[in-house]
């Protein structure tokens, strides 16, 4: 065995952190429409976000090679930026962007669900913005929502395989995560390394799910 | 002046609130009255008119949103803000830290500034949520029993402190409450709601300690003798003697005491 090449969690983080980020900014202001809203639209809008969970990765990720492709008008048009989504990073962060969604938006739609509404009545007649109540008010007090948020869509983002392989394929040192090296390393049968491997990522899953829940505790104990 | 006159699928009203009147609302619960202060405040979407000293609240062209009306909201969950101290819920809504500092010592909260309200009691968090809601200095106070959870003693207390700020700010004030005594006190006019539309206008004369109730029920069993009067809205039962029993048929009118609850 070679000595362990830690590029594919390089990319596994950095992979998940833009994801996390961008899905952030992108979910926040529908979550908080969705809770407040009470438009025919909600449980449309609500079941296509939710798609991702019950989709087979293999489905979502055949989509979005064929969605990105160049025979498509979609890949065409991309093409014609000169932006190429097939087998790059940045194609691996859309896709995970797709496939991640819904792992941001519920946690955060369900915490401001749970809000006592007159604190935001309350600094609305406090003449405070929706900007300025959302995150003055509304997050603050939804923190266990929004740290099992975040955490869940990085952990989640770290452990996608048919979506990444499938758009990303394996290129080592831009598209090959921690998950495909794993299934690389099995499909040469070095075992050893896709052991070595296969611990981080356990001892790591188990560390982001053990920080929510002791925070989730801390919160709900705290006076 | 504050003009309302609304149409909502949970309340119909048209009443006048003058300049620097202190209004009390009284009816059962599910009458609307709460539905009534959400609808000034523009938190419920509702058709018709709201115009404060010539500015159009509401009309069938716009509806000002929460932001841009000058009110100040008691609420009966008093919507305080979770994440912030006593000091910064009061800081959140007026820099004016003098005025702050006043309040604080009004409500008796100064040594609870740095406590966060999930440590507070009910009766404390009233109090936080009054001090907050005229720290802004509205021009209508809106209160959805803003005492009822304080001990007789507090609730005196600021049942004056509410009266000092109302003439203080020029305030149009608008009580819901459900003590007789604390809206006689209070209050120069009391509207009552029954069934969501207006059903009594009252003015209180602050001298007089009784106020008129309908004989709606008599009855009698051997030496106990009851008449049920309706009085602002409420049946009260009342055992009286057998002259007063006697002298009063169902629909005539009867002097309540005031500080009969």
């Amino acid at each position: 065995m070679n000595s362990i090449d830690f590029t594919p969690f390089l990319i596994s983080f950095k992979l998940a952190t833009t994801t996390t980020a961008v899905l952030f900014i992108v979910a926040l202001p529908l979550a908080w429409w969705l809770s407040r809203t009470k438009s025919k639209f909600k449980p449309f809008i609500e079941a296509v976000a939710a798609m991702p969970i019950v989709l087979p990765p293999s489905v979502l990720g055949f989509y979005l090679l064929v969605l990105f492709s160049k025979n498509s008008l979609f890949g065409e048009f991309l093409s014609s930026l000169n932006i190429e989504l097939l087998f790059s990073f940045s194609g691996l962060v859309v896709a995970s962007i797709i496939y991640s969604f819904p792992f941001m938006l519920q946690p955060l739609q369900s915490g401001f669900e749970s809000l006592n509404k007159g604190m935001i009545e309350q600094s609305f007649l406090a003449k405070k913005s929706t900007f300025i109540t959302l995150f003055k008010v509304a997050l603050p007090n939804i923190k266990p929502s929004l740290i099992a948020a975040l955490i869940i869509t990085f952990a989640h983002t770290v452990g996608e395989f048919g979506v990444v392989l499938m758009v990303g394929g394996s290129i080592p040192e831009q598209t090959k995560v921690a998950s495909v090296a794993i299934y690389e390393m099995v499909e040469i049968m070095d075992y050893k390394s896709a052991h070595i491997y296969s611990l981080i990522m356990l001892l790591g899953s188990f560390i982001v799910l053990l920080l929510v829940y002791i925070f989730n505790r801390k919160s709900k104990f705290r006076v | 002046m504050l003009k309302v006159d609304i149409e909502h699928e949970n309340l119909e009203f048209n009443f006048t609130f003058n300049s620097n009147e202190l209004v009390a609302v009284v009816g059962d619960s599910g009458s609307g009255k709460t539905t009534l202060l959400r609808v000034i405040a523009g938190l419920e979407e509702v058709n018709g008119e709201i115009v404060l000293d010539g500015e159009h609240w509401l009309n069938n062209k716009r509806s000002l949103s929460p932001q841009k009306r000058s009110v100040g909201f008691v609420m009966q969950d008093y919507g305080l803000f979770e994440n912030m101290s006593v000091l910064e819920n009061l800081l959140f809504v007026s820099n004016d830290i003098e005025l702050v500092k006043r309040l604080l010592t009004i409500v008796d909260l100064q040594n609870l500034q740095n406590r966060y309200p999930n440590s507070l009691s009910g009766g404390q968090k009233q109090r936080v949520a009054l001090a907050r809601a005229i720290v802004a200095k509205p021009k209508v106070l809106l209160l959805d029993e803003p005492l009822s959870a304080l001990d007789s003693k507090m609730r005196k207390r600021l049942q004056e402190y509410i009266l000092i700020l109302h003439k203080e700010f020029h305030l149009i004030t608008i009580l819901v409450s459900h003590d007789l005594k604390e809206v006689q006190k209070l209050a120069s006019r009391v509207v009552t709601i029954d069934s969501a539309r207006i059903k009594d206008i009252l003015k209180i004369n602050k001298e007089e300690s009784l106020i008129k109730g309908k004989v709606v029920d008599k009855s009698s069993n051997g030496n106990s003798y009851t008449l049920a009067v309706e009085l602002l809205g409420d049946i009260k039962i009342f055992s009286v003697k057998e002259d007063i029993f006697n002298k009063y048929s169902l629909n005539d009118y009867i002097d309540i005491d005031w500080s009969i609850r």
